[in-house]
């Protein structure tokens, strides 16, 4: 089975503290670390057990600068046999649909059984690449997928629906299917894996290469436009204790004590 | 008269909220844009909700076919394009829900109309639509534009507007299913119940729930001990979940459990909202994190900005102090 993964490289925030640049359209990058979208981490995961189990190759593509290479190589230390970075200024401030475009343009020239993506990124959380990819690819798709299974010329997958419910949706394959967290547990990367790497070339890929024009991508060719970043205003902000740890803890015991909780 | 579309979300018998959530916002919409608002009903035997969506909407156009008992993003897609493509509604609501995510992006990119997801906001200024959403798990907000068009489409968080009570007499329109009989390449199998564990925690009076913060599957024994102290119980965010460090019965959020107790005290979580919506409502909300703009401390109670593991075994260590004493009084 082949495989095609579209992987992002992105800061890591969910335990950092945020501040808006200077432009007030993006995020202060200096000082975060960047690496796999968490999502993608799974999605790399579950491509790498299909091929252990079924055979095949496992392609990764990012649309990035060069600072992407260090997740690319993550992903082929980790199993992927090929990887592509699709890089042009020209695809600066690209939205989800934009960025569909350019995978697209790449991906429809390619041999696949299945594209799976994230089922959202954790920076732009547009939770639409994957689903645009499919329509433009002409193919179906499924969507918060946590389990795959394969049947004859079909996926059987588990779609994660609210309050802990799920929805098996059989699919016809070809097709994009996005990945939820929590459907496998992501490996570590090994020291063979790393030294095979190594070895592996990234292939690079502009503008010119896909075919599409410069009003197609980037901001011209994208459904949204930022305008402003800003952080989401307080409606009820809390109470905070400050002080020693151990100052702290009594003020809670206290009010602990205080509401008959203890 | 143009039209606000709002697409109806039903599962297993049941209107879901974000239904009457995008209902009202649309009603405000229609007043400032000269439009009316229709509830696009897609369903198998379903009158009744059909009359239910007419107090609430002035058109409910409704399609009945065995083939849409249960939502199928394929079969909704064919026929939302071609009453889209005909009515050209100034714009189409859809929820940002398991559903909607399934199908807004295809369905846009077929009708090549703009879509903007997960949206917290939105205004009409003229013509041009402007949204509100968020980014970086909810700790930043973003204004954005939308490609001007003469149809868009919007998918809405959950639980962002507030229903209202219905105040309309609206018309049940039925449309004829337009399907035909070609097999569709996406087939619902079945609903997959989520499983019982061994403790209930929305019955639970005090929860203590940890999120990314505690790092190391190692360090949830000292959390344990701190939720035994307080005679509680341990829940967690989704990450915990993903890690396999707890089981899916002991998730709060939009994808777990909802609970309500008397005390969350919530450490190392940062409060995205598919964690505030499940836990939003508790009497009281005490949050300990070490970034002083975490989310979670606009919902929270009391705040205290901190590496928890310094602060957790001194709490356990004051609760129990203040049990002894209580004891010997």
């Amino acid at each position: 089975m082949d495989i095609i993964v579209c992987i992002k490289h992105v800061p890591e925030t969910a335990e950092a503290e945020i501040k808006i640049d200077r432009s007030g359209k993006a995020i202060e990058k200096t000082g975060l670390v960047f690496d796999i979208n968490e999502w993608d981490d799974y999605v790399l995961e579950e491509a790498v057990r299909i091929k252990e189990k079924f055979g095949g190759t496992v392609t990764a593509i990012t649309v990035n600068t060069e600072e992407a290479n260090r997740t690319l190589r993550k992903c082929l230390a980790r199993g992927a046999d090929k990887a592509i970075r699709l890089t042009d200024t020209k695809f600066e401030n690209s939205d989800g649909y934009a960025i569909a475009k350019i995978l697209h343009s790449v991906i429809k020239d390619l041999s696949f059984d299945l594209v799976l993506t994230g089922v959202l990124a954790s920076d732009d959380g547009y939770t639409m690449v994957g689903s645009i990819l499919a329509e433009l690819l002409g193919i179906s798709h499924s969507t918060m997928v946590k389990k795959i299974e394969f049947g004859d010329g079909v996926a059987r997958v588990n779609r994660e629906l609210e309050g802990g419910l799920e929805e098996i949706v059989e699919v016809k394959l070809p097709a994009v299917l996005t990945i939820q967290t929590g459907i496998n547990e992501p490996r570590y990367v090994s020291i063979m894996g790393i030294r095979k790497a190594m070895k592996k070339e990234i292939k690079v890929l502009s503008l010119a290469d896909t075919g599409l024009s410069a009003n197609e991508v980037g901001e011209a060719g994208s459904w949204l436009k930022i305008d402003e970043l800003f952080i989401p205003p307080v409606e009820k902000q809390a109470e905070f204790f400050s002080g020693t740890p151990e100052r702290i803890a009594t003020k809670i015991a206290e009010l602990l004590k205080s509401r008959g909780l203890i | 008269m143009r039209e606000i579309f709002v697409l109806a979300e039903h599962r297993q018998g049941q209107i879901r909220d974000i239904t009457f959530e995008m209902l009202t916002k649309g009603a405000e919409l229609t007043e400032k844009t000269n439009t009316c608002l229709t509830a696009i009903l897609l369903g198998k035997d379903a009158k009744k909700h059909a009359e239910t969506l007419s107090t609430y909407a002035e058109n409910v156009l409704l399609i009945e076919d065995e083939r849409l008992e249960n939502f199928n993003s394929e079969i909704y897609q064919k026929i939302l394009s071609q009453l889209i493509n005909k009515k050209k509604p100034l714009l189409t609501f859809i929820g940002h829900t398991s559903y909607g995510v399934d199908l807004a992006p295809s369905l846009a990119t077929k009708l090549n109309l703009p879509l903007a997801t997960d949206c917290i906001d939105l205004t009409f200024n003229g013509e041009t639509l402007g949204v509100t959403r968020q980014m970086y798990g909810g700790k930043v907000n973003v204004k954005a534009t939308i490609r001007k068009s003469e149809s868009y489409i919007i998918t809405v968080r959950q639980a962002t507007f507030t229903a209202q009570k219905p105040t309309m007499n609206g018309e049940i329109i039925e449309i004829a299913s337009p399907l035909s009989e070609e097999i569709p390449k996406t087939r619902f199998i079945k609903y997959l119940l989520p499983s019982s564990g061994d403790i209930d925690i929305t019955a639970a009076d005090i929860i203590v729930s940890i999120g990314r913060g505690i790092k190391d599957v190692s360090n949830k024994p000292i959390i344990e001990e701190l939720a035994k102290t307080l005679g509680g119980v341990l829940a967690c965010s989704r990450p915990i979940v993903d890690k396999g460090w707890l089981s899916s019965d002991r998730q709060v959020g939009t994808s777990g459990k909802t609970v309500k107790p008397k005390l969350y005290l919530a450490l190392g979580i940062s409060g995205a909202f598919q964690h505030i919506l499940g836990m939003k409502n508790s009497d009281i909300i005490i949050a300990i994190n070490k970034d002083p703009n975490a989310p979670i401390f606009n919902f929270a109670n009391y705040g205290v900005v901190e590496d928890l593991f310094k602060v957790v075994p001194f709490i356990k260590e004051k609760i129990i102090e203040l049990k002894s004493v209580r004891t010997q009084s």
